[in-house]
């Protein structure tokens, strides 16, 4: 079966100890996490994690039902990356004389919306917030020129179709 | 009982509705409440608040003092194995705590409900490497159901309602909780209430009708249906539904090593045990069949052989509790989630009558191929050596087949749960998913604390036996009624067999030079015997099963035998081998 890249969500209970229990799943089976996401979501006292993967589909529904086995677990899901709306965001430092002296440079913030955090003497940071490959291609561009220091954050994502958490924990109350 | 605990401490609190008491203290209560009487640990400098707790609350919760914190667990598992009731097992920081693991891993994959508490560093110590500190809720988050380490006094009562709700609810395991040492010297006011649900755990999946009704369909069109039944049959108090759809539908049945004792093994519709030790004809069968019923097993690699041959040609049923288990290693046709009692209830109004008899006499004459090829060479054996098989035999014979028979891991176990027989569910406690050495001995002494009225036979190889074999202490002090068989064949057989077939006879550290077992079970003071004769096999069974002491019984067993008949890893079920 192919690999594809697939995001997970997983809504759960904001408790100590859950990452590791998540996490060990992931391990158990050498799944590498490409990105990962914690937040609190649409739901007062729910978390939500987004965990990127790239594997085979069949894998991607075992690891889930794995998940969804989790005691503070309420649901989990794994998407395609189509049936998503997603976004990364990515800081570049880079010294400050490219900035002025590299016309290219000033294109490639201009063509990818970037936009400039801090100015130094030494060093200007740009941001960025967009799709996987947009980040990627930034990176390409920016690459020949040095970057001091690059970071990225993990995927946060969320879907085209419902996903009814709440209905999901009234069922539970019943 | 907790309750009448609990009124007391009222009167001497006046008007006060709730209490104010230590934390370890509140643990007791909580365990009380929620009907423990019986607990196995050993103590240390971190959960000693609670076992002096334990010291002024004797008369109404026992703890056994196992040797070794292994053995508190194992006993718990095999208490909670024939009582249906959680086991519970405690032990101090750092190293008694990791001492647990084992058990909690035995615990998790064979679905038993445990609670396991330790003792922890107090809270201003925590990730300093104190002494004595572990993670052990990170070391022990792979092997539990849940865990969790509590910090405060007040988190007591409810960690306690919860851990012991999530142990035995739905797929039962195992649960931790961590008490660090100044929660259990911290004071506060003491309720508790039991818990009734956890609002992101659904433990039991409602059943879907129209899937049932689909089931029933197929199962009313099959003209070789098969079930395998797995020990959800047991959890789920299952048995009876079980037996009247076989009965009912004439469908030939065959259990996994945990769902053994669920139905009796002589039913002349039960033929036999499937898996890489398994009968012959439910093995190969399993690739002739036209339905395949699971019902609450879950596909274990030891019972499938190859995925890419198992069961092909068949449609799949699969009777589960636990969705992450539906469609993991083979894929359901029609899976229905539930309880297994509930689900089948709902089925069996949906079944007609038949008998099968064509096929069911496909398994009578695979039985007698095996039975010629195996069975009688084995239990009636012609050669001299003692075999496995024999002495389990004469168990069978001397106890009417009405003893819970706990085994440990090896060729003894293989051979006890092909030729053991049982007329009782809950009769059979094995290590059926870790395969845990050492496991039986001390499985056996929780065995017969929950139930007293039973005969345990603990059956056991030399290598397992020297894992835990300290806790003869227990047996000795606590004069626990079990009967200890060793099958000494002076090797670590089932490696053996493997090196003999596998790796060209290299039995690379598998022979064991072997102590006095008989002097050493006179050093505790119980009653020993030693057999190497087949003409003393008998009466000597008979004297050790007559007793109503603790017994220990050395069998030396042919030295190299093996367990036929096989299916070799990753071969198919149809490839099983016979010799």
């Amino acid at each position: 079966m192919e690999k594809k890249w697939f995001t997970i969500s997983i809504y759960s209970e904001n408790n100590v100890g859950l990452l590791n229990r998540i996490s060990g799943i992931f391990l158990k089976r050498h799944i590498n996490i490409e990105s990962l996401n914690v937040s609190k979501s649409e739901i007062q006292d729910v978390s939500k994690f987004t965990v990127v993967v790239f594997m085979e589909e069949e894998l991607a529904r075992k690891v889930v039902g794995q998940i969804e086995k989790q005691i503070e677990v309420i649901k989990a899901y794994y998407h395609e990356d189509d049936d998503t709306i997603y976004q990364e965001s990515v800081l570049f430092k880079i010294a400050s004389n490219l900035l002025f002296d590299e016309r290219q440079i000033q294109n490639i913030i201009k063509d990818s919306n970037a936009t400039i955090v801090t100015v130094s003497r030494d060093f200007f940071v740009l941001a960025k917030t967009g799709r996987k490959h947009e980040i990627d291609e930034m990176y390409q561009q920016l690459a020949p020129f040095g970057i001091m220091q690059f970071v990225r954050s993990g995927r946060i994502a969320v879907t085209k179709a419902e996903m009814p958490i709440s209905s999901i924990l009234a069922a539970f109350k019943k | 009982m907790s309750t009448q605990i609990i009124k007391e401490k009222k009167t001497e609190t006046a008007s006060k509705t709730t209490i104010k008491i230590s934390g370890a203290e509140a643990i007791i209560h909580c365990l009380l409440a929620e009907g423990v009487d019986l607990i196995y640990g050993y103590p240390g400098g971190a959960i000693m608040p609670v076992y002096d707790e334990l010291y002024k609350f004797q008369d109404k919760l026992t703890h056994i003092l196992t040797r070794h914190e292994q053995g508190a667990t194992h006993a718990a598992q095999g208490y909670a194995r024939v009582s249906g009731r959680v086991g519970v097992a405690i032990a101090t920081s750092g190293p008694g705590a990791t001492n647990l693991v084992t058990g909690l891993a035995d615990a998790q994959i064979d679905s038993t409900p445990m609670v396991c508490i330790t003792g922890q560093v107090g809270s201003h110590l925590l990730g300093s490497d104190a002494f004595q500190e572990t993670d052990i809720v990170g070391i022990s988050t792979p092997v539990t159901k849940w865990n969790y380490q509590i910090t405060k006094a007040s988190e007591i009562p409810a960690i306690m309602a919860k851990a012991f709700y999530i142990a035995k609810s739905g797929r039962p395991g195992p649960v931790l909780i961590d008490i660090t040492k100044d929660a259990q010297f911290d004071t506060f006011e003491f309720s508790y209430e039991k818990c009734k649900g956890v609002r992101s755990y659904n433990p039991v999946p409602k059943p879907d009708l129209t899937k049932i009704s689909q089931a029933a369909q197929w199962i009313n069109e099959a003209k070789k249906p098969f079930i395998v039944y797995g020990q959800g049959v047991i959890l789920g108090q299952a048995e009876n539904e079980l037996k009247e759809l076989v009965e009912k539908a004439g469908i030939p049945a065959a259990w996994t090593i945990l769902g053994l004792s669920a139905m009796d093994t002589d039913h002349s519709l039960n033929v036999g045990m499937v898996g890489m030790h398994g009968n012959y004809g439910p093995n190969v069968l399993t690739n002739e069949c036209d339905l395949l019923i699971a019902i609450g097993m879950r596909f274990d690699d030891r019972v499938t052989g190859n995925l890419a041959t198992y069961a092909k040609q068949a449609k799949v049923i699969h009777f589960e509790i636990d969705p992450a288990e539906v469609n993991k290693n083979v894929k359901a046709d029609v899976a229905i989630l539930g309880n297994a009692k509930e689900t089948l209830q709902l089925l069996l109004p949906k079944i007609k009558e038949n008998t099968h008899e064509a096929w069911h006499s496909e398994f009578k004459k695979k039985y007698e191929i095996e039975f010629n090829e195996v069975i009688d060479k084995e239990i009636n054996p012609t050669k001299d050596g003692l075999t496995m098989a024999e002495v389990i035999k004469e168990i069978n014979i001397a106890s009417n087949n009405n003893a819970i028979i706990v085994t440990d891991v090896g060729q003894h176990q293989m051979v006890a749960c092909r030729y053991a027989k049982f007329n009782q569910t809950k009769s059979n406690v094995t290590s059926g998913g870790l395969g845990t050495m050492g496991f039986a001995l001390p499985a056996a002494i929780g065995a017969k604390m929950g139930a007293e009225d039973r005969e345990v036979v603990a059956i056991i190889g030399d290598g397992g036996y020297q894992m835990t074999i300290q806790e003869l202490g227990v047996i000795f002090q606590h004069q626990v009624a079990v009967k200890i068989v060793v099958l000494n064949n002076d090797h670590l057989g089932m490696v053996r067999q493997w090196q003999e077939l596998f790796f060209e006879r290299r039995y690379a550290s598998t022979v064991m030079v072997n102590p006095d077992f008989v002097k050493i079970a006179e050093g505790y003071h119980i009653e020993a015997k030693r057999v190497s004769d087949r003409k003393d096999l008998k009466s000597t069974v008979q004297a050790m099963m007559a007793s109503n002491k603790p017994y220990f019984l050395e069998v030396k067993v042919e030295k190299e035998d093996n367990v036929f008949p096989m299916i070799p890893t990753g071969a198919s079920v149809s490839d099983i081998r016979l010799k």
